[in-house]
């Protein structure tokens, strides 16, 4: 898998130098090249740290980001192509990750967008509930920018403009399950832990094409959308035993769901829901499968003064099928609460003239008694030059909770990126 | 949309209007609204590349690149959209606002590194525009009906006469500044000068209208600086490629767009 994609990326890095070397004359069609050269380290802090591998650098990353995008004359037909060049120091690996090719195409009332593309929506801040679309926690945890906490699909990307009312509609037949910690450089709970895991993905078949559905409009003065998707859970993967061997794979999942979000009470406020249709283990038996849930965020906004944002959520899980969930967990299985409470914080205040930023986000449950807490500064030395400074911190009564388990992973990073 | 068509009508028209008006002797509050629409409103929209250089104490500039498109409903009732060439690290942002007289303004940007596109809160008369010197107050325009508003005196200001109108918020409407006054051109009903003192009556921040052309029949401040006088910083801003009542549709203003920026408006 991996040498397909760097094929893939040997590919595209020749096609951007191609395009560009070509694309010298001025005119209409401008090829636009930009990008930027980061350094990303991070180093773990936390109290007890894992003695297997003993490694204290989560991150050693430093990359050159290349993007190139062209038009047609028209502007009907636009190209796009993004790739990190990167070199990691913790492991002497060198890489290239693919971060998004695609091509897009416009009309009228239509606009359709192929290739590896970056898909965003909902309303939650780190909170995801009808984003289902493929993540990477490890960036996250790790220490490195947000951007890096989405990856690109793999996928058709139709949109529809019906006046008042617009869908997207978007098919994935390549699945990409979230990047969680493997439990080598990043530490996680697993369920057992100590064997050799092993990774089942869906099969590449057309009936295995995730679909999702996003139906969006004004509803008086909010943005309102509905959705709907049918894949897999790409987070947390099912995990079961087979011999000695852990297998990690990923149940079939529906979500169907809602958001509104909008001006109100001089902030900005948002709500969303989603049913999660756990879609092979209808009934919640199997303690391998999560359950069937109901998810709902309710947040608010508010800038305070000139230059201080603040903005909170509160987040629940309920499990829908929580007594056969328990009567089916192992004896020796930590149980979860039915329903996970959650309450985040975010405190943003920018300072001469937004070249400087301190911020504050804290995310904690009360019931299952864990938090994520991430402080940073941010400095803009000039208008290409930022460099930013925060850790990642987190913790919990239990190993096994949701934040909790990343205990051994409180880190320090830095980052200063230099763009073009 | 009536007073817009008059608008549209040319400054011809304008100018024979003013001279009318002008003898009648408007009252504070009717100048004030004229000068916004002569400010901010001019024609039924506008297309704009818009710099801003942001300087400091030490003489060191920072740059804001961008175009803006500007679309105008019924009267106060407008809708903007911009989308930001420089610098580096905020390139291809698209920003968006809907706004509304009387109420808070809907407000959108999206950050294209993930593909986001997010309401904002902000609060209008405190909150820099881009890190500039300017409020988005400043940029779009605060609510008249927020300020009480007294014509003081009449002022030139070089060589155009001006009337000198005081602005000072009603008891309970937000506002950074105490005290406002403003130099409005009597011909073109633009303002050429603004001063804005704090809570303390000291001197805050001066808006200066540096250069005006006239354009599609509106006159047009094409270089302004705002300068915050107590921290010694400026934004200088430059106007270039103007053009007025170019067709801009409804349809622009919206999330479509702020995804995929509209590329025959963006070059």
């Amino acid at each position: 898998m991996k040498l397909a994609c760097d094929s893939l990326g040997r590919a595209v890095v020749v096609g951007i130098l191609l395009i560009t070397a070509v694309t010298q004359p001025a005119g209409a069609q401008e090829t636009a090249l930009h990008g930027f050269v980061q350094a990303n380290y991070s180093v773990r802090v936390s109290k007890t740290r894992p003695t297997d591998p003993p490694g204290d650098f989560l991150l050693g990353d430093q990359r050159l980001e290349l993007e190139v995008a062209r038009a047609s004359e028209s502007g009907r037909v636009r190209a796009y192509a993004k790739a990190d060049f990167i070199h990691d120091a913790v492991d002497g690996d060198a890489r290239l990750d693919v971060r998004e090719v695609f091509l897009t195409l416009t009309s009228s009332r239509l606009d359709v967008r192929l290739g590896r593309q970056v898909i965003t929506w909902g309303v939650g801040d780190l909170v995801f509930i009808n984003d289902v679309f493929p993540k990477d926690w490890t960036a996250l945890i790790a220490g490195q920018p947000l951007q890096y906490l989405k990856r690109g699909s793999d996928a058709a990307n139709v949109n529809l403009y019906l006046g008042p009312i617009s869908a997207q509609i978007v098919a994935i037949p390549f699945f990409e399950p979230d990047l969680l910690p493997d439990g080598i450089r990043l530490t996680g709970f697993t369920p057992f832990p100590g064997r050799p895991t092993r990774e089942v993905r869906p099969a590449q078949r057309i009936e295995g094409t995730e679909l999702a559905l996003r139906v969006y409009g004004r509803v008086g003065r909010f943005d309102a959308a509905a959705y709907a998707f049918r894949g897999f859970w790409g987070s947390p993967p099912g995990m079961e035993l087979d011999g000695d061997e852990a297998v990690r794979f990923y149940p079939g999942l529906a979500v169907y769901g809602a958001s509104m979000q909008g001006a109100f009470a001089q902030g900005i406020v948002s709500l969303e829901a989603g049913f999660y249709d756990s879609r092979d283990d209808p009934d919640g038996r199997d303690p391998a499968i999560e359950n069937r849930q109901l998810r709902a965020l309710v947040g608010y906004q508010r800038a305070l003064g000139d230059n201080l944002t603040v903005g909170a959520q509160y987040y629940a899980e309920r499990m829908l099928d929580h007594e056969r969930y328990r009567l089916g967990l192992p004896p020796s299985f930590p149980a979860r609460a039915q329903t996970r409470h959650n309450a985040t914080l975010r405190v943003t205040r920018l300072f001469n003239y937004q070249t400087s930023q301190v911020s504050l986000f804290v995310w904690g449950s009360p019931n299952e008694e864990d938090y994520y807490v991430n402080p940073e500064v941010r400095h803009s030395l000039s208008d290409e030059v930022w460099i930013a400074v925060g850790a990642n911190l987190f913790g919990g009564s239990r190993a096994s909770t949701f934040f909790g388990q990343f205990d051994r992973n409180d880190n320090v990073y830095v980052t200063a990126r230099y763009s073009f | 949309m009536n007073t817009k068509i008059t608008t549209a009508a040319g400054g011809l028209a304008l100018l024979a209007t003013m001279s009318v008006v002008t003898s009648a002797q408007e009252p504070p509050t009717q100048i004030m609204v004229r000068s916004q629409e002569a400010f901010l409103a001019a024609g039924n929209d506008m297309v704009a590349r818009i710099t801003m250089k942001l300087i400091n104490k030490a003489g060191k500039e920072r740059l804001r690149d961008l175009t803006m498109l500007r679309r105008d409903l019924e009267i106060g009732n407008q809708k903007y959209f911009m989308y930001f060439h420089q610098p580096a690290d905020v390139r291809a942002m698209t920003f968006m606002v809907w706004k509304y007289p009387g109420r808070d303004d809907d407000r959108w940007v999206f950050v294209p590194a993930i593909k986001l596109v997010r309401r904002i809160a902000a609060d209008d008369s405190r909150s820099s525009f881009v890190g500039s010197d300017f409020t988005y107050d400043d940029i779009s325009g605060r609510d008249i009906e927020l300020d009480r508003h007294t014509l003081l005196k009449e002022e030139a200001v070089g060589g155009t006469p001006c009337y000198v109108i005081e602005s000072v918020p009603t008891s309970g409407s937000a506002s950074e500044y105490g005290r406002k006054l403003s130099w409005i051109a009597k011909d073109s009903w633009l303002p050429l000068k603004e001063e804005y003192y704090d809570r303390r009556a000291q001197l805050a921040r001066v808006f200066t209208a540096d250069e005006v052309q006239t354009i599609g029949g509106h006159p047009t401040v094409m270089r302004r600086t705002m300068r915050d006088v107590k921290r010694a910083h400026r934004t200088e801003v430059a106007f270039e490629s103007v053009r007025y009542d170019v067709g801009l549709t409804e349809a622009l203003f919206a999330e479509r767009y702020l995804r995929e920026p509209p590329a025959e408006w963006i070059r």
